[in-house]
């Protein structure tokens, strides 16, 4: 047993001398490399086995050097007497009180004014109640279509079968009713809807980028390599596969998105570059309350 | 007559110490009592040990993190050390995170030390999670360190959401895109809340930064810090579980290691364990390498995009759900990502919430249990578990729809239309097959036992009958 226990004192101290090696490992792994030539797996292997190795000694110490003997305790009980003082004690501070009621109402209504007060300053937070911000867009009739470098779309040069990012001219970019999707679709295959005739100067279509379920960028272009399995060109969300039809207004075709895609009315201008004919068909973003059909 | 009272040696070195301390703080009863806290020798009690150890590792190496991190969305051109995005326009934040990840000495080490303690800190307390419901350790006098625990749980998928919000790469933008379109999809107040939160619509003004980096480095973690506090301080009171492994174990006796010596080595043997095997996969193994995925903006986005593996139920969940809004009049009721990132969530919590009222209410046991159940020996909860768990996984599995037609070629019209069906069929398979293999784990115990009773009586006829042939 003596032996033994010499052994596992032994085997110790090894693991610890390890250890100090794989620690002095890492401050020299450190300091020898260059940021740019530092390499990570060294670094990680060095301090990580030093753990490690601390980690089997101090096993070691746990399971054979030290007292391993299972105890027995007790395991804690209720205590009904003292449950009974802490009651009486509770009730003591009404005893003096005669109107317990008026006085405990006008307390928390007190506690609740404060409460209020304290919580007011959340409001600078945002604009809570002005939520006019969030339908807001840059796009109104006559605003050109320019690309991420800020040059204008001429129609000329929208090919088909090609997926365009575009954005309202002197508008930041990142506002969420900015980026648009410009496609060039055989004229003859749109259906869209009665309302928006003119939309689509030679085939030309537009529409949000952003996808009317949880706000992602609609970034795929479906573009299909085999027309027997998918016959047409649609746009499709990364995140949870939404696919919207850009030939009938961007309707829903499959994923969870619960209403078409906004479009945006396109004209060509007299120098042939492309503009908005108007706002989008509806709001943009991801649904909430007050996303309507229509933008006012 | 009372025995004499025991002093120390004054010759003993650790007599100073102590008395020092009892005098000042007259702790040394509840210091005896803490060195002689009983831990139940069972390996599936260290579960929680471990998230504990991963926790201490996020703390540690997310307060290095911040000494180098810029939580700011102000616009910077970066000229770096990795070429690719020389020129790129990006936020501060991002181009710090790029620079910790390969211009500082260490950093990458870091900051994947950090990612991988944060995956290991919420699968550790899943795992925990399942261990204390298979065992029914949750019931009375149990049932507030479990809610307790419930909450740990789901603070930790926002604290983790956050931290890879912060990072303002490609990927953490379409995360945090998905959450505001959730947040969005809350009935009516939606909208102003997300105003309120975002300070203007996404991707919100730039204070919006600032609120996700003092939630992340302070609010979520002293909130986490405190109830880890006080989960420890409820499982201390009520004293661990303990499985009846012989006859010393009782409801009212309790067998284990002390806390000193034995156990504070095995503790302390685990946590540089889990220390260490942290940071040898944040040496050797990649994780979410920012700098390739580029930085964000919100007409960017990108196929085969995963979050980190403990939101995969909700992307699953808001994947599953049909195409439809709940309108009223002009006005949507219930947007479409409702269903999947809250609703579902909050059931999945308010089910384990309530569970240890249900099962007292439906088994009318109002008594105090510290003996844990083998699962065989309870085969409702053990089979509810189970589907429970399944139908959570199914969720959770089509999450990586896309990427399991990638590995398999399933086509992914093909897996949701199987999904749909099999989120509510496999589960009642999984219950059906689970509560018959604890039956028959039972029935075959008896068996044996009864075997074992038979054989000691034959034994017990032979010598009767050997006897009696002896004497006559």
């Amino acid at each position: 047993m003596k032996e033994s226990r010499r052994g596992a004192e032994f085997t110790v101290v090894v693991l610890f001398l390890i250890a100090i090696v794989c620690a002095i490992g890492f401050i020299f792994v450190y300091a020898f490399f260059s940021p740019e030539r530092m390499p990570n797996e060294l670094l990680g292997i060095s301090l990580g086995l030093c753990l490690i190795f601390i980690a089997c000694a101090l096993a070691v110490v746990g399971k054979r050097l030290v007292p391993n003997d299972e105890l027995e305790d007790d395991y804690p009980e209720e205590h009904p007497q003292k449950q009974a003082e802490v009651v009486e004690q509770l009730h003591s501070a009404g005893s003096l009180i005669t109107r317990k009621r008026l006085l405990l109402g006008a307390g928390s209504a007190a506690g609740c004014a404060l409460g209020a007060a304290a919580l007011t300053p959340v409001l600078s937070l945002g604009p809570f109640w002005d939520t006019a911000p969030l339908d807001r867009t840059p796009w109104k009739r006559g605003v050109r279509l320019v690309d991420e470098s800020g040059d204008p779309l001429a129609a000329d040069n929208i090919l088909k079968e090609t997926f365009y990012t575009a954005f309202p001219e002197g508008a930041d970019p990142e506002e969420i009713g900015s980026p648009i999707v410009v496609l060039h679709l055989n004229a003859t295959d749109l259906r869209m809807p009665r309302d928006r005739s003119g939309w689509t100067p030679r085939g030309i279509v537009a529409y949000s980028k952003i996808c009317t379920h949880a706000g992602c960028a609609v970034a795929l272009f479906r573009k299909p390599t085999f027309p027997t399995v998918e016959r047409r060109e649609a746009l499709v969300c990364p995140c949870h596969y939404s696919t919207f039809d850009p030939f009938t207004g961007g309707s829903v075709l499959y994923g969870p998105a619960g209403r078409p895609l906004p479009q945006l009315p396109l004209e060509i201008d007299s120098d042939g570059h492309l503009r908005a004919a108007g706002n989008f068909s509806a709001r943009v973003g991801p649904s909430w309350w007050n996303v309507r059909e229509q933008p006012t | 007559m009372s025995p004499p009272e025991k002093h120390p040696d004054p010759s003993d070195p650790f007599a100073d110490p102590v008395r020092f301390i009892d005098e000042r703080t007259a702790a040394a009863p509840l210091l005896r009592k803490t060195l002689g806290y009983l831990f139940p020798d069972h390996w599936s009690f260290l579960l929680g040990e471990v998230a504990l150890y991963a926790f201490i590792v996020l703390i540690a190496t997310g307060t290095y993190l911040a000494l180098f991190f810029d939580p700011s969305t102000a616009k910077t051109v970066y000229h770096g050390s990795y070429s690719p995005l020389d020129g790129q326009t990006m936020s501060a934040a991002y181009k710090s995170v790029v620079n910790i990840s390969l211009d500082y000495k260490a950093g990458l080490l870091i900051r994947q030390t950090h990612h991988w303690a944060a995956d290991v800190f919420v699968a550790s307390i899943v795992m925990h999670l399942m261990r204390v419901f298979f065992t029914g350790a949750f019931r009375k006098p149990r049932e507030l360190t479990w809610i307790v625990g419930l909450m740990l749980l789901f603070t930790a998928f926002l604290e983790g959401y956050l931290g890879y919000s912060l990072v303002d790469d490609l990927l953490s933008g379409m995360g945090l895109a998905i959450g505001y379109g959730v947040g969005l999809s809350i009935p009516v107040i939606g909208g102003p809340l997300m105003l309120g939160i975002f300070g203007a619509p996404f991707p919100g003004n730039h204070d919006f930064w600032s609120r996700m980096f003092i939630m992340h480095v302070f609010v979520l973690p002293a909130a986490l810090a405190t109830m880890i506090g006080v989960h420890l301080a409820l499982v201390m009171a009520r004293h661990h579980t303990q499985f009846k492994e012989s006859d010393r174990q009782t409801n009212k006796r309790i067998v284990g290691l002390p806390l000193f010596p034995a156990q504070t080595f095995r503790s302390l043997a685990l946590m540089l364990f889990v220390v260490g095997i942290l940071f040898l996969l944040g040496g050797l193994v990649q994780i979410n390498p920012i700098w390739q995925w580029g930085p964000y903006e919100p007409w960017l986005g990108t196929n085969g995009a995963q979050p980190d593996w403990y939101l995969g139920w909700l992307i699953g969940a808001l994947r599953l759900m049909p195409s439809f809004d709940v309108t009223i009049g002009h006005y949507t009721l219930i947007p479409n990502p409702f269903w999947g990132g809250a609703l579902f969530p909050l059931f999945v919590l308010g089910v384990l919430m309530a569970f240890p009222w249900v099962e007292r209410w439906l088994t009318r046991d109002n008594a105090i249990h510290n003996l844990a159940d083998r699962p065989r020996d309870r085969p409702f909860r053990t089979a509810f578990g189970m589907s429970f768990l399944t139908f959570v996984f199914l969720v959770f599995s089509f999450g990586a729809a896309d990427r399991l037609y990638v590995l398999f070629g399933l086509s992914y019209s093909a897996q949701l239309t199987l999904f749909r069906i099999a989120v509510f069929v496999v589960p009642v398979i999984v219950f059906v097959i689970t509560h018959r293999i604890c039956r028959e784990l039972q029935i075959a115990e008896s068996l044996d036992r009864t075997h074992e009773k038979v054989a000691e009586l034959n034994v017990q006829i032979h010598e009767m009958q050997t006897d009696k042939a002896n004497s006559g």
